[in-house]
């Protein structure tokens, strides 16, 4: 409620008098020109190399810019504080940075925040969940080794050549390391965060257009329109109120109501009157996420050339169409690729390159499975967390799904795990005996993003433990083509190998969705499914 | 008196430690929590190792035990992953959520006890017939249908009032505590109304009548005072339900109080949040139980306590 009504002033004196507490939590909320969001409590302290979930990126993507930034449209990396990035051989890059950037408290950027920001991000005795973002980087086993102590402080790749310019030496050839560099991991730090850690870390300090103005953890964080922004992206309003939701439903209801303006998160069971409620403020927009069915090649049984067929099969058994209609309501799109359609035609999407075998056919679906030799096990247990997401719906119309094709009531499960906590640890600790489900949510637009860390020999996400000689080499070959298209389309073919093993059955790829009041205009998704908070106008 | 109150405390001790316990081992029989830190991927062994070490998840399970509780007599509930220490979570959980429950326990006495007195005396009337309908009613229907309902109407039909909650003062906490209050209000008036419609024809009634005392004196003196005592005992039983049982209430409303950071706690895995919250749970169940235990001798001095 915007108001601040004469009852509820009374009521705080009483309460303020009964039980000790603050009351209203520094006035309203919103105002003139602020904006009112939906957002939920981070999972880590909001620190850029240790923030690895939505709710936390949110914040960064407000309050910090980094060398590059992913247009929100196109989600193309473009050169933000970067002025150019050179490289004669893939695997020295020269990075030189623009002037007049600034952070909110006044220090100016130089090569040092960037450099010590990924030295501290990168060292393992400060926790960072995302330090292995700096695994190319040169010297990481020796900042972050696998067991035992670090042995050194700093990353020996990352030198300091001139107050804006840096050179980085990568332990092995990338060539779209710079397009990587949009990543938040990657913003730059002011001296504060070193010196004074906790309060930086209660109020974080960044270089982007917005600066917090208060953060009470668990509840709410204000943010306003940092005026002196020199980025050619200033806010467009005068601030953002990101407000924790304890259920996706009641911030909708608030939308409804008036009391909130921007939903990020519309629930599912919403969707079949999203269109009427709203009138036309609804926003369904392709995202850089992918589910996908994973399989255990730890376990022998999935390891078989007729195993291999039976994938296939269980693939074209799945009516993606159906589901993604009646379940989803067309928020999801049935997939045919392994990448998303937020990396375009030449970032490497390629719709149909699964051909037939992501297509419903249960007559050929029921061929090919007993002709592979039947499901391993006799029977298909679908594992998946109950607690978020709702994903049983899914796993059991998947079911339902391989059910009908197969005849057999029986041939398919769901098999529930309590939390997903438990969850990744069953799958990390390799206990899987079926299909698992696995969800992709890019970290930046780029289609080696897509392939690398989910199929390559041994990657971090790798939790099948599928391997192929050939894949690991057409990955490789990509990584060192200096020439984009020539990379993208080696993606590709490694990508078909992906295909013609069924490494993983592709599901659907997520829409972001949106919900908001008349108050706002211009507001859109990013292809994280993150509102570009900077665009959007109030009143 | 004393030495009842001191053998009640002691016994607490016992009650304290074993339910603790308990918490510790069903929230570490879920599985290894830092596994869910990373999100979608796994994180990399060397930096899973060290947060381990951090929360002390490296070692085994009693001796965490023993060094949580050793830390819990210095006032030191551990840190949350977020970084947050768990007392500060409280600070900021405990005040709603008590402020909710006042205004629910509210409701059950006033509205509870008056219902219950008024059909007790008509039994058999319409007024009677009328309230237990309503209240079998209410018994039925979950919770959660009657808040998203209330919600729905009062929130966006008719915009009295808002929705969610912001703040948790009293004045948004009302419908709210309602809704937590709705189905042990029901037990109230049907609890009263027995006991009442039993004690009426009782000989120290039909003496206080005879007497010529007036009729809302014996209703309220004689009558109510001896009716309450089961009244008194869910009523004490249900402050430590109310809170603990928060959960749909406040996720309905977007109360941000132990309920909601027990849910996020689970979900979250976070043994140090659960376990401290559930902790100060059973104290406040405990301490409610002990002074219904001493209530008793106020309504009824013919209770005695050796």
């Amino acid at each position: 409620m915007r108001r601040h009504t004469p009852a509820r002033g009374a009521a705080c004196v009483i309460a303020a008098g009964l039980l000790a507490t603050a009351c209203g939590g520094g006035g309203g909320f919103g105002g003139a020109g602020v904006l009112t969001s939906s957002w939920g409590d981070p999972q880590n302290p909001l620190e850029p190399a240790n923030t690895n979930e939505v709710q936390g990126g949110k914040v960064l993507d407000m309050i910090f810019r980094g060398l590059k930034k992913y247009d929100p449209r196109t989600g193309k990396a473009q050169n933000m504080l970067a002025e150019r990035i050179d490289t004669p051989d893939s695997r020295n890059f020269t990075v030189t940075l623009k002037a007049g950037w600034k952070f909110s408290n006044g220090e100016p950027v130089t090569a040092h925040s960037f450099v010590d920001a990924w030295n501290y991000g990168a060292g393992l005795k400060n926790n960072q969940k995302n330090a292995y973002f700096f695994g190319y980087i040169e010297g990481y086993d020796k900042v972050h080794p696998d067991s035992g102590a670090q042995t050194a402080d700093t990353l020996s790749g990352l030198q300091v050549t001139g107050p804006r310019t840096f050179t980085v030496r990568l332990n092995q050839k990338f060539s779209s390391f710079p397009d990587t560099l949009g990543y938040a991991a990657y913003a730059p730090l002011p001296r504060a965060f070193y010196t004074d850690h906790a309060a930086w870390v209660s109020k974080p300090v960044g270089n982007g257009p917005y600066q917090i103005a208060s953060y009470t953890k668990g509840s709410a964080m204000s943010l306003k329109k940092w005026d002196a922004y020199p980025g050619p992206d200033p806010a467009r309003n005068v601030g953002v109120t990101l407000l924790v939701y304890t259920d996706s439903n009641t911030a909708y209801t608030d939308v409804l109501a008036g009391n909130l303006d921007l939903v990020d998160d519309v629930p599912a069971t919403q969707l079949k009157n999203v269109h009427t409620d709203l009138n036309g403020r609804y926003i369904n927009t392709p995202a850089g996420i992918l589910q996908t069915l994973a399989f255990p090649y730890y376990d022998p049984k999935w390891n078989t050339p007729g195993a291999r067929m039976v994938r296939t099969g269980l693939s074209m058994a799945i009516n993606r169409k159906q589901i993604t209609g009646t379940i989803f309501r067309n928020t999801r799109t049935p997939a045919t690729d392994w990448t998303s359609p937020v990396l375009g035609a030449a970032g490497g999407y390629q719709a149909g390159l699964c051909g037939h075998a992501c297509d419903y056919d249960p007559a050929q679906a029921k061929k090919l499975i007993q002709e592979g030799g039947g499901i391993p096990g006799g029977r298909l247990k679908i594992t998946y967390n109950a607690d978020t997401g709702s994903h049983k719906q899914w796993v059991d119309a998947v079911c339902n799904s391989i059910n009908n094709a197969l005849d057999n009531d029986k041939a398919c499960v769901g098999n529930p795990i309590g939390t997903f906590a438990d969850f990744r640890n069953q799958t990390t600790g390799h206990k899987m005996s079926g299909p698992f489900r696995a969800g992709w949510q890019m970290d930046y637009p780029l289609i080696q993003n897509f392939l690398q860390p989910l199929y390559y020999t041994g990657a971090s996400s790798n939790d099948g433990l599928w391997s192929s000689p050939q894949f690991d080499r057409l990955v490789d070959r990509a990584n060192a083509e200096t020439d984009r298209a020539t990379a993208v389309r080696l993606f590709q073919q490694a990508e078909g190998v992906v295909r013609d093993n069924m490494a993983a059955i592709p599901l659907w790829y997520q829409n972001g969705s949106a919900g908001y009041t008349a108050r706002l205009s211009h507001v859109a998704l990013n292809p994280f499914s993150v509102p570009v908070y900077n665009e959007i106008k109030v009143g | 008196m004393a030495r009842y109150v001191a053998r009640r405390l002691l016994q607490m001790i016992p009650v304290f430690l074993g339910s603790t316990l308990l918490i510790f081992l069903m929230v570490n029989v879920m599985g290894d929590p830092i596994a869910g830190l990373c999100g979608e991927r796994a994180c990399d062994p060397a930096t899973a190792a060290q947060l381990k070490r951090e929360f002390g998840l490296d070692k085994p399970l009693w001796q965490q035990y023993a060094t949580y509780m050793g830390n819990l007599f210095t006032g030191d509930f551990g840190t949350a992953f977020n970084g947050q220490k768990v007392t500060e979570l409280m600070g900021s959980a405990f005040p709603v959520t008590i402020r909710l429950t006042i205004v629910a326990i509210l409701f059950e006495i006033v509205i509870g006890v008056t219902l219950g007195v008024l059909t007790g005396l008509r039994r058999g009337r319409p007024v009677d017939t009328g309230v237990l309908l309503g209240t079998l009613v209410v018994i039925s229907v979950p919770t959660f249908v009657t808040g998203l309902l209330l919600q729905l109407l009062l929130g966006i039909k008719w915009q009295w009032i808002s929705p969610s909650v912001r703040y948790g003062s009293f004045d948004e906490l009302i419908v709210p505590g309602l809704v937590l209050a709705s189905v042990s209000l029901a037990y109230v008036t049907r609890l009263t109304r027995t006991s009442i419609a039993e004690n009426k024809r009782s000989d120290y009634v039909r003496t206080a009548v005879a007497k010529g005392l007036p009729r809302h004196r014996v209703i309220v003196r004689h009558l109510l005072r001896n009716s309450l005592i089961p009244v008194v005992t869910f009523i004490g039983a249900d402050i430590g339900a109310l809170m603990g049982g928060a959960i749909v209430t406040e996720r309905i409303f977007n109360i941000h109080g132990v309920g909601f950071q027990l849910y996020q706690g689970i979900l979250r895995q976070n043994t140090q949040t659960v376990v401290g919250f559930v902790t100060v749970l059973v104290l406040v169940f405990l301490v409610a139980n002990l002074l219904v235990d001493l209530l008793y001798a106020v309504l009824d001095p013919r209770i005695r306590y050796a």
